[in-house]
């Protein structure tokens, strides 16, 4: 059976394709050396528009408001500007309320567009543009530490590493948080209180690498203008070994958190990379592996959820599970040196 | 020889869920079509293989090694029609239920007219309606285009309008909707369908038909104000629905291209069985479908004059669970649980299970909360679908669920590897059903490839249904009657075709058995105590035949609605004497 590979690599190539959802214009070229935040495509989308009812307002018929109206399609607008008048003594006017653009004219109406329509799409990583996406994107690729979460709030930063977490399983709280400490992505345990999430943004900080969310406070977290990434999930949960050992090792040096949100059709999922000089290109981990004996997973459900540990074998057919259930499953040792039984749908390898 | 009409055709089934892809052979067997093997693998529409068709390839593998006969080519493709040698297969059909919940606006003049048919339409297929524009909508025009560029839909709905009725209205809600759909990105452009007056269809066409590669027109779902007719609308949403997971899902395209076009959504192949059902089977009461999985809870019910469909991804158990709690309590879902588990440890369960959708319950704990999610799920399935079920169909009482022969019920909650007893319960609990009726388990999740196979040979659904492939689980006695608990309200007599008898006194507030084996029949005498009503009556009993099953008979003493214990201990200790009873722990 095939299995999905959760990757905590020490180093790596990494290799992403970064896309608009529709077209737009690219912004790189072939070869240039791109930073995690900057642009590197960009579309128009406006997504708030005023209906002008001309006709309705001049009260006069949709084919005389046609003609009286002053402005055409992909006119830019300011505020205030007078799209039509009407006829008589004391001539009624139509006017912009906000300054846009033109995007229809017909029926005596008048659609503008207004607000920011841009959107912009960031490299998410450093590393060079080594193919371009006519009108989506780029393929980016840069060699170095990679841990991949599991839940993101969707920004994108990039800072020192520092680690305030003592062990896999701490807590972050409101009175860690020091000015020491600003400006910094931290490697931060579990946080279970709205009032740390906030004491985070008011310092502020650059990023938060994650195990653990409460529910409760995922609105929040999604409102915070840097990224926070989960490498567990929600609850209270402690951080993997592998991705704790990785990360914390790895403290003081410059990472960058894509706390892109998890796609499960896509496959972007949260990522924290720490950029490492190379001589050559390390080889690029597998998207998928088949279960075998040997291989390092993680536990993805009950029991030990999330704890790291190793296929001792795997049984033919299906097995009963301590829950009464049969599925193929796997003997895993796990890092405590416990032995149980896993439903192979519960695993993922790590690598 | 074979008895069917056709020539022994071999038929190969795929359903493609959201965790799992399923190959199913059926072949013709001593003359008669039967279910021969089934392969499984895990689904593959998401990263990183991204192509339905690999899944449904490993599935085809593990199959054949099953069969111990190729039915794929060197080139992994499948070999049609059947070989001399063996190998390969005549035809195949597909089923599909894997992908994101398809976004849906839907359009139509009065709430309780053309919106509620917009609605039933769009809850028969795997869609969440996530804007609806009326005539009673106060906001502006270019609120509404915002709001639907906002929510980028796949798909709009747009009813309204008797057939020869009035327009004007329905060609002015049309405008924004029409704006919106020029505004969104080309490529984002969502598919229309179009089931309203047919008077203006000519001119939907004007207004769509340079917006979108894919404009549907389908006859009115409303062609009078009395009268609703969802079915032909129905069959042309299926079609929408598989070409937009052509343009979503890699592989589904090779699949349609495989099964020459017999590609059908797989909550659309179950409501035509249920209708094929309804027609041949079809007694007084109704005959109902659930099934609940990864993707969706489905309830499909056939009555006499009428069938419904309903889709409910947000009752889902996977990606959509942290939503659940839109609908229902944390306390609401812990009622079913034999465990005493926090509401703090079941609101992680449903965040952190949503992450990995086909994760299953290894320990007793994790089974004991996912069960009751499913119970609390299939419940709020069953109360919402209720709401379109037919006025005149037979019932106990107007506010229980109707009287239904047979229930049948399927998908990865029910089927996966449960004991019958635990499956058993579940449907007892969340569907609650009333009178005697027999209960079925799709335990290889048949239903909806027989409703497929339909298209490409009538013979064999029929023959496969009548072929002992659906594990009866028996017959389900349940009274309703408000008494005291412990207090007996029925009296049981079971006669066996050896002339042997047992008898049960069932008391209020327990469940008892009477065995009685798979395939074999029986006479039940019934007599009612304090009212009881099992169908003839209250307080009246009678006589009927009864068939067997993995539980015989069983009968359900707990009064409808079941009322549990508001005391936690004591309805964890009731919990786990009805699992003692007939779950078998």
């Amino acid at each position: 059976m095939q299995a999905p590979v959760n990757h905590i690599v020490g180093l790596t190539s990494i290799v992403r394709e970064r896309i608009l959802p529709f077209s737009g214009t690219v912004l790189v070229q072939l070869n240039q050396k791109v930073s995690p935040n900057e642009v590197i495509a960009e579309s128009n989308w406006a997504r708030e528009h005023i209906l002008l009812d001309v006709a309705r307002l001049l009260r006069v018929t949709p084919a005389v408001a046609e003609r009286l109206i002053k402005i055409k399609v992909d006119d830019r607008v300011p505020a205030n500007t007078e799209v039509a008048v009407g006829k008589g003594l004391f001539p009624r006017s139509v006017r912009t309320p906000r300054e846009g653009r033109v995007v229809v004219v017909g029926g005596g109406q008048v659609l503008i567009e207004v607000g920011d329509p841009k959107i912009e799409l960031h490299a998410g990583l450093p590393g060079t543009v080594v193919e371009i996406i006519p009108n989506r994107g780029a393929v980016i690729q840069t060699a170095g530490a990679l841990v991949q979460g599991i839940w993101g709030n969707g920004r994108i930063e990039s800072g020192l590493l520092v680690n305030i977490a003592e062990s896999p399983n701490g807590v972050l709280v409101a009175n860690r948080l020091d000015v020491s400490l600003r400006g910094s992505i931290l490697l931060a345990g579990m946080v279970k209180d709205a009032e740390t999430l906030k004491a985070a943004s008011e310092l502020p900080v650059r990023g938060l690498i994650l195990s653990s969310l409460y529910p409760s406070l995922i609105p929040m977290a999604r409102e915070m203008r840097f990224p926070i990434m989960l490498t567990e999930g929600f609850g209270a949960l402690p951080m993997n070994s592998a991705a704790y050992k990785l990360l914390s090792t790895n403290a003081k040096r410059e990472i960058t958190v894509n706390a892109e949100i998890y796609d499960r059709y896509s496959g972007a999922r949260p990522e924290a990379i720490i950029q490492l000089p190379t001589f050559t290109d390390p080889p690029i981990p597998h998207e998928v592996d088949d279960f075998s004996p040997g291989l390092q997973i993680r536990m993805r459900r009950p029991p030990a959820m999330g704890m790291i540990g190793s296929i001792v074998a795997i049984p033919r057919g299906l097995t009963m599970l301590p829950s009464g259930l049969r599925a193929p499953a796997a003997e895993v040792k796990l890092e405590n040196g416990e032995t149980v039984i896993v439903p192979l749908v519960n695993l993922e390898v790590v690598g | 020889m074979p008895s069917s009409l056709v020539d022994g055709n071999s038929l190969l089934a795929v359903d493609v869920g959201a965790a799992n892809t399923r190959a199913v052979l059926f072949d013709v067997v001593e003359g008669e079509y039967r279910f021969v093997a089934s392969g499984t693998a895990p689904s593959t529409a998401e990263a990183p293989l991204k192509d339905v068709s690999e899944g449904a390839r490993q599935a085809i593998r593990n199959l054949q090694a099953l069969l111990g006969r190729p039915l794929l080519d060197k080139q992994n493709n499948l070999i049609t029609p059947n070989q001399p040698n063996g190998s390969g297969v005549d035809a195949l059909v597909v089923t599909l239920s894997a992908g994101a919940t398809i976004r849906t606006v839907i359009v139509g003049l009065l709430k309780d007219v053309s919106i509620e048919s917009a609605r039933r339409l769009t809850e028969s297929t795997y869609a969440r309606i996530v804007e609806t524009i009326g005539l009673n909508d106060q906001r502006r025009p270019d609120q509404q285009i915002d709001n639907i560029i906002r929510m980028r839909p796949d798909l709009l709905v747009i009813t309204g309008g008797t057939d020869g009725g009035a327009s004007r209205s329905i060609k002015k809600l049309l405008e924004p909707v029409g704006l919106a759909s020029f505004l969104l990105p080309e490529e984002k452009r969502p598919a229309v369908l179009f089931a309203g007056n047919e008077k203006i269809g000519d001119e939907v066409r004007d207004m769509f038909g340079p917006l979108t590669a894919s404009l549907h027109l389908s006859p009115n779902v409303r062609p009078s104000l009395e009268t609703e007719d969802l079915e032909p609308a129905q069959r042309e949403l299926a079609h929408i629905v598989v070409g937009i997971r052509k343009r979503q899902i890699k592989g589904v395209d090779l699949l349609d291209q495989w099964s020459d076009g017999h590609i059908l959504p797989t909550a659309y192949a179950t409501g035509r069985m249920v209708r094929f059902l309804a027609k041949v089977y079809g007694s007084k009461k109704g005959i109902l479908v659930v099934d609940i999985g990864a993707s969706a809870a489905l309830i499909s019910a056939g009555f006499k004059d009428k069938s419904t469909l309903n889709v409910y991804p947000q009752f889902g158990l996977g990606e959509n669970l942290p939503g659940l709690l839109n609908y229902t309590s944390l306390e609401d879902i812990l009622r079913w649980s034999p465990l005493d588990i926090s509401t703090g440890v079941l609101r992680d369960y449903l965040y952190q299970k949503s992450l990995y959708p086909s994760a299953i319950a290894a320990t007793k704990e994790d089974l004991a909360i996912a069960q009751s999610v499913t119970r609390q799920a299939l419940y709020l399935a069953m109360q919402s679908a209720r709401r379109d079920f037919p006025r005149n169909i037979a019932t106990i009482k107007p506010n229980l669920t109707p009287l239904f022969e047979p229930i049948l019920a399927g998908g990865g909650a029910l089927s996966d590897a449960l004991r019958p007893g635990q499956g058993l319960l579940i449907l007892l609990d969340s569907l609650q059903p009333v009178g005697v009726t027999t209960v079925i388990l799709d335990q290889n999740n048949l239903l909806p490839l027989l409703g497929a196979a339909a298209s490409q040979n009538n013979i064999l659904p029929v023959q496969v249904l009548e072929s002992g492939a659906f594990l009866s689980v028996g017959t389900v006695v349940s009274p309703v009657v408000t008494a005291k608990y412990g207090t007996p309200i029925l009296l049981g007599k079971l006669t066996y075709e050896n002339g042997v008898e047992a008898r049960v006194e069932l008391k209020y507030g327990s469940l008892e058995t009477l065995p009685l084996q798979s395939g074999e029949v029986g006479k039940l005498a019934i007599q009612c105590l304090r009212g009881a009503n099992v169908g003839f009556g209250p307080g009246r009993g009678g006589t009927i035949p009864v068939s067997g099953g993995a539980l015989g008979v069983v009968f359900d003493g707990r009064g409808r609605p079941l009322d549990l214990p508001s005391d936690p201990v004591r309805r964890r200790e009731l919990i786990k004497k009805w699992n003692w009873t007939i779950g078998g722990e």
